[in-house]
């Protein structure tokens, strides 16, 4: 690891923030917007950081439903989002979304989805806009190993690798499909083995390593970069919670493995990796910690104190332009 | 208008009532498969002693793999296209196939599948093959789910030629509709609403078929007629209790099919009470309620002391926040309100 400490500082401040991030906000948003579509990322933060390290706000990403992580390594405001998902006004989407639609453009955040691999070829389609336009953008497409099966993930990498797109497909494979766990779905032993029908390269990184994925990441982003193309890199990781806070995943896995992967807690293996080299002191991350701790605070109280949408926000945004009275003409909406 | 006979009824949940019409289906007819995403869950972990982990997403297909096996209780990798594809050809070639598409909103991933293949095989091969399949899928608004889990897109597949489709609103008619579907040799595409899964209600132990294409009165009156749509028939009712209140006394007809539609029934009832509101969750052009609207409107024209109205969602995705989606989702005020309006108007 030749990484220098402000590298390491930012790394360590974007898992802390997403972690805090799920373990605060989605229980609170049980209570608020009584949703049951809030999916954690809590154990999969190592996978979003290394690889939005290399991009800037002007790169894209596509998301999945359990996104949380891919909007916090990307930069959207933990406070936005938070509000969002309590369904505010102050929202990225002004409430319209939740937890499986934040989108930030601002950041080249193109939203998560709530349809498995769905954002796939917004990504690709991202990556078209920067060769067309000459942007010297790259486009990150996250998906999971649910996606790897869905057929829009082959025809985009396939897409991508025809016209060379800067695309990085980017599988998270936490091991599970909801329940359905990974070696049953899949046909190949590793999502990474069907680079090669597309002609890309195929990395296959612990996803729990920071280092791992970064180092990885920088390769694919480089080559996406350097007009070589897209890549697909899959990252091994793993889920903490069930797929939705109401999933019991010990009906599916066990204890032990569960154990197993707590015990690779990407956090953990940051700081056994770092904290030995001596740059970087226990009291700074635990610093970092509370200040991520604190963030997720005043994220909680700026979302309940923002307001509701009004009720006629509900005909906002549903085209750029269309008459109003159409969208609820013979419908004796009440407004 | 049911083929049940004399048999127990007691009473169970809308998701029982869906899950014994499977059962009973699969134990009757050795061809009858199911497939989807979780519809027993934790596969391929038998030998951990990892059986059925899930039951199903809403748990109507529990106890199925146990009791019929992993070769016609098939989980399924996350590939729509390919399952639902796949359910339609092992339909045409000698199975009697079941598919579930955990919500309506994901059709998108699989439409050709129903749209150019289940729907129009029969027809274009000139009626040398049936496809006896049945999709099982997920509508209603009101859960914080968001516009891509909660869209209730039932009127898109009336609007196919070759397939059918049942919007079941109670457990009686989730299983006899179901059973229905099932032994139907078209395509059918069967409605659940997330929001009737724990409504219990009398069933029949025995197996037993409502046929499709068959609306039901589920209340009786003289003044107007309301036509609700799976869980829109509950706001039917609950609204016309109100209006009796009044003195108003509301006929309430539950549609059940969306193809074929029961458009005898529901004009036969407005000829007696000369108004008509359809409730209907899906968004309102093109829908079922603006299809009714114009039947009623052609074939009863002279019968009217009133406008054919509707009562449906805007012309918007689902909002997630809550006083959005609130508003959004039809409810008994607004069906109460229309309805004093068109006796407003004399």
């Amino acid at each position: 690891m030749d990484l220098n400490r402000e590298t390491l500082l930012r790394l360590y401040t974007t898992m802390s923030t997403i972690r805090n991030f799920e373990e605060r906000g989605i229980p609170e948003t049980g209570q608020r917007a009584m949703s049951a579509s809030v999916h954690s990322s809590a154990g999969q933060e190592a996978v979003p950081t290394g690889i939005c390290a290399h991009l800037t706000d002007d790169d894209y990403i596509g998301s999945t439903h359990r996104g949380h992580g891919h909007c916090i390594a990307k930069g959207v405001d933990p406070k936005t989002m938070m509000a969002e998902l309590f369904g505010r006004s102050t929202g990225n989407n002004k409430g319209k979304g939740g937890s499986m639609h934040i989108a930030d453009m601002s950041k080249g955040m193109l939203g998560t989805n709530g349809v498995v691999a769905a954002s796939v070829p917004l990504a690709v389609g991202a990556g078209l806009t920067s060769k067309l336009k000459n942007l010297g953008r790259v486009a990150v497409a996250f998906f999971g190993d649910g996606g790897a099966n869905q057929g829009v993930l082959h025809e985009s990498m396939n897409l991508a690798s025809v016209w060379k797109l800067p695309v990085i497909f980017c599988c998270e494979n936490n091991g599970y499909a909801e329940s359905t766990p990974v070696e049953y779905a899949l046909s190949t032993a590793n999502v990474s083995d069907r680079a090669a029908g597309y002609d890309m390269p195929g990395i296959n990184v612990d996803g729990m390593d920071v280092f791992a994925v970064y180092d990885a990441a920088g390769q694919a982003v480089a080559r996406a970069r350097a007009g070589e193309g897209p890549s697909l890199l899959e990252c091994r990781t793993y889920r903490f919670y069930g797929h939705t806070v109401f999933d019991n995943p010990l009906s599916y896995r066990t204890k032990e493995e569960e154990d197993h992967w707590r015990a690779r807690d990407p956090l953990k293996l940051f700081r056994e990796a770092v904290l030995p080299l001596g740059e970087i002191t226990q009291e700074e991350l635990d610093q970092i910690d509370q200040e991520a701790a604190q963030l997720m605070e005043d994220a909680i109280k700026f979302a309940d104190e923002s307001p509701l949408p009004n009720q006629e926000e509900i005909y906002d945004d549903v085209y750029v332009s269309y008459p109003t009275e159409l969208l609820k003409r013979g419908t004796n909406m009440e407004i | 208008m049911s083929t049940m006979s004399t048999t127990a009824t007691r009473e169970i949940q809308y998701r029982q009532a869906i899950n014994e019409a499977i059962r009973q289906e699969m134990t009757r007819d050795e061809t009858v498969i199911i497939m989807g995403e979780e519809i027993a869950g934790g596969a391929g972990r038998e030998d951990q002693g990892i059986v059925d982990a899930w039951g199903g997403p809403f748990r109507t297909t529990v106890g199925l793999i146990q009791e019929f096996g992993n070769q016609r209780v098939l989980d399924t990798p996350l590939s729509e296209a390919a399952f639902v594809g796949a359910a339609i050809g092992a339909a045409s070639t000698g199975m009697r196939t079941i598919a579930e598409l955990m919500f309506v909103d994901f059709v998108g991933v699989c439409m050709d599948q129903l749209l150019n293949n289940a729907a129009k095989m029969r027809y274009m091969f000139g009626g040398q093959v049936k496809v006896p399949f049945t999709l099982l899928t997920r509508i209603g608004a009101g859960f914080g789910s968001a516009a891509q889990h909660s869209e209730s897109y039932y009127s898109i597949f009336s609007h196919i030629p070759g397939l059918k489709g049942v919007v079941p609103s109670d457990p009686y008619t989730a299983k006899g509709l179901l059973t229905a579907a099932i032994r139907d040799d078209d395509p059918v595409v069967y409605f659940e609403h997330k929001g009737l899964y724990g409504n219990t209600g009398p069933v029949p132990e025995e197996p037993y078929e409502l046929p499709l294409g068959k609306a039901r009165t589920v209340r009786e009156g003289t003044d107007i007629t309301l036509v609700g749509i799976s869980r829109m028939t509950w706001v039917c009712t609950a609204a016309a209790e109100e209006l009796a209140k009044e003195g108003i006394n509301a006929e309430v007809v539950d549609l059940l099919s969306i193809s074929p539609i029961d458009y005898d029934h529901v004009i036969d009832s407005v000829r007696r009470t000369h108004r008509l509101v359809v409730v209907d969750e899906d968004t309102p052009i093109c829908s079922m309620a603006s299809e009714i609207c114009a039947a009623v409107a052609q074939e009863a024209f002279d019968y009217l002391d009133a406008p054919p109205s509707r009562v449906t969602a805007p012309h918007t995705p689902v909002p997630y926040s809550r006083p959005l989606e609130n508003l959004y989702v039809p409810n008994e005020a607004r069906v109460i309100k229309t309805v004093q309006n068109l006796f407003a108007r004399g």
